[in-house]
């Protein structure tokens, strides 16, 4: 507990792009065959540090097979609100999950990031029984702490029940329990984000662990077993009000990311693949008075490729499709960030109208079969996947893993860590800095990038801006 | 009389100052009126979102001081109330001190239930109780003023005395939140709601406690 407010809590989206730049990311690596443990690596962003664009601290856990995935912090500027309580939190702790493990950590980067270290582990018996839920994911902090989303249920294999969300302590970081009175029909779990003001949360399905843990089914697949549906939640009733179904050809619906001006009422989401015609999509979400809608605004086809370039899940298509990974939403609203994982591409959308998306720019990178070389000579594999914007939208980071077993089935050659920056021009427009290669350790692939400071998937702002 | 006219003042401008004290705390609920106006169509709704954190804050302090003012018809009593009370809020001022978490419950009341949220955010900080002592006081002062009333008379006008006290506090309170709302919506900037956001929560839990203390010597000496 601090006197003042965390100077990195802002009340409004605008502010925080006038916020002093990041100095330092924070990129989790992971050991695919987990032969070592995986790690947290700080690297140093700052333009002109003699150690830029290298790894300058890394934290590494005591256990194996954890598989990081996606991390988050203990506070944000949602804090600045009255109704949440608790504005002296400090943005201190990152908590990272294993996704694999079902294990949490907390990392404190106190008093530098430089210095950051492990400050508690969550051991996954915890979670098991004070939930019932399995493989932790995706972290924001909100009005009444930390909320988590897991993809598996109980059980050995997670099927024992659906996943759901759980509350965490944001200051002790006990568990305290399951975050849902009335989940309605939602029995997978990936993403969630929501509107603090207007209270409300929407969440995205993936699938269950049998479908992920040892790559993706082909089988369930194409049968459209994986998750199609987007569910909105009445975030302080705790209830699921409406479940839209996006059509079950629709496969995986993944990051959901509303609009930063809490006075907007709508958001996007992301869908993997079309297994009616390969394409990638992008959708459109609004609430309509107390009735929340969700269109197609935008689709990436998928490019014809030669049997032999193919790895063998992919060769009875003749076609890469562009796999819809992650998307991201600049601060201001203004630009979706699109990874395409499989064509290796990342696309800029201006979405300043989101019912009308339109492309504004694009720059290859890897790709299953285009693989297309770094400008600075790097040999970047996979795709661009987990985006991260930097608070004044001039940069935009990524990292090329999606997730151990199925990096191996679309990439099986191997996807070794790589981070990458694209600088954004006045108006829009990409550029990949050919300078900017981040060197990670040996048999290591990196995943999820969180900016000190925050980021543009990580803060709630409780304020409109002016 | 003189002494006795200038303690009622200065209680009554205690009341208000505790007032202004919990209306310049943006804990206390003024940035959500900001937030209201730019969420809403402007200033209207600033002014609309103020009469709800004003009703809640009003009916906190009527809880506290209610049910007190309605027990100091017993006559004989008195000390052992005033004693008791100024107990009270002692006690809760420790506690405030030892336990210094925000009641989690708190987050779960929705952003439309303004009045409801003011309502439990005063009532588990124990602003009513900070009002206690000095309204405790006030009663005193006007019986001595009384003479020798009829019990009964005298329980009406401490009710109204508790009334009166719970609106003049309220009325300082969102008198004061209403400027804070007002000048960062339309002067002073977004950026006002972190810089003017101070953890008061040991000046609070002091403030709580001292008014205790001075609540319970008052009790315990005798009338000059």
């Amino acid at each position: 507990m601090t006197v003042r407010p965390d100077p990195t809590f802002h009340a409004t989206a605008q502010l925080a792009m006038q916020a002093p730049p990041e100095d330092y990311a924070y990129t989790l690596m992971l050991s695919p065959d987990f032969s070592e443990p995986d790690g947290l690596a700080v690297v140093d962003v700052k333009p002109g540090s003699p150690t830029y664009g290298q790894i300058v601290h890394t934290v590494m856990m005591p256990n194996k097979g954890d598989e990081f995935h996606h991390f988050g912090w203990n506070a944000c500027s949602s804090a600045l609100s009255p109704l949440t309580g608790h504005a002296f939190l400090q943005r201190r702790y990152l908590i990272i999950p294993g996704i694999r493990s079902s294990r949490i950590y907390i990392i404190d980067t106190h008093p530098s990031p430089t210095e950051a270290k492990i400050h508690k582990i969550i051991e996954p018996e915890e979670l098991f029984s004070k939930t019932g839920y399995s493989r932790p994911h995706t972290i924001h902090c909100g009005p009444e702490g930390i909320y988590v989303s897991t993809l598996g249920g109980g059980g050995e294999d997670g099927t024992d029940g659906p996943p759901g969300i759980f509350i965490m302590d944001c200051e002790t970081f006990d568990i305290i329990g399951r975050w849902e009175i009335d989940r309605g029909i939602q029995g997978k779990h990936y993403d969630f984000w929501w509107n603090l003001p207007r209270d409300y949360m929407v969440s995205s399905e993936w699938g269950l662990p049998p479908q992920f843990e040892n790559g993706v089914v082909p089988e369930d697949l194409l049968s459209n077993k994986y998750g199609h549906v987007i569910h909105c939640w009445d975030l302080r009733g705790r209830t699921n009000v409406q479940t839209i179904d996006l059509g079950e050809n629709h496969q995986m619906a993944l990051e959901v990311r509303p609009a930063h001006d809490p006075v907007k009422e709508y958001g996007f989401v992301g869908v993997v693949v079309d297994t009616t015609n390969l394409e990638g999509s992008i959708w459109t979400w609004w609430r309509d008075g107390d009735t929340f809608k969700c269109e197609k605004t935008a689709t990436i086809p998928p490019e014809p490729a030669a049997k032999e370039d193919l790895p063998p899940l992919l060769q009875g298509f003749e076609a890469v499709p562009p796999l819809v990974t992650d998307i991201d939403l600049s601060l201001d609203d203004q630009f979706l960030y699109v990874s395409c994982w499989g064509t290796g591409e990342l696309r800029q959308y201006d979405v300043s109208d989101p019912w009308n998306v339109k492309l504004r720019d694009s720059v290859h990178v890897g790709g299953i079969t285009r693989k297309t070389a770094h400008p600075g000579g790097g040999d970047y594999r996979g795709g661009p996947q987990m985006v991260e914007i930097s608070r004044d939208g001039k940069r935009v980071y990524w990292t090329n893993s999606l997730y151990s077993t199925w990096d191996d089935q679309f990439y099986p050659d191997g996807v070794p860590a790589a981070m990458v920056k694209a600088d954004v021009g006045e108006d829009g427009g990409l550029t990949l800095d050919k300078d900017f290669w981040v060197e990670f350790p040996e048999g290591y692939r990196s995943h999820q990038i969180r900016l000190e400071g925050g980021d543009c998937s990580t803060d709630s702002f409780c304020y409109p801006n002016v | 009389m003189l002494v006795e006219t200038w303690s009622t003042a200065s209680l009554w401008l205690a009341v208000v100052g505790i007032g202004i004290f919990h209306g310049v705390n943006p804990g206390m609920g003024w940035p959500l009126a900001v937030s209201a106006a730019l969420m809403g169509k402007g200033e209207r709704d600033l002014f609309a979102a103020l009469v709800p954190l004003a009703g809640g804050h009003f009916l906190a302090m009527a809880v506290i001081l209610l049910p007190f003012g309605a027990m100091t018809f017993l006559l004989d009593w008195q000390r052992e109330i005033q004693i008791s009370a100024a107990v009270l809020v002692i006690c809760f001022a420790l506690g405030l001190l030892i336990y210094r978490r925000h009641p989690r419950f708190l987050a779960r009341i929705r952003p439309t239930q303004l009045a409801l949220w003011s309502f439990a955010m005063a009532t588990a900080h124990g602003a009513g109780l900070m009002l206690l002592p000095i309204y405790l006081g006030i009663c005193k002062v006007s019986e001595l003023d009384a003479g020798h009333q009829a019990a009964a008379s005298l329980m009406t006008g401490n009710l109204v005395n508790a009334v009166a006290v719970a609106f003049v506090h309220s009325a300082g309170m969102i008198v004061t939140g209403g400027i804070m709302a007002f000048a960062v919506h339309r002067w002073l900037g977004m950026k006002f709601v972190s810089k003017s956001w101070f953890n008061l929560d040991l000046v609070w839990a002091l403030s709580l406690l001292l008014v205790g203390v001075l609540g319970l010597y008052a009790a315990l000496t005798p009338h000059a």
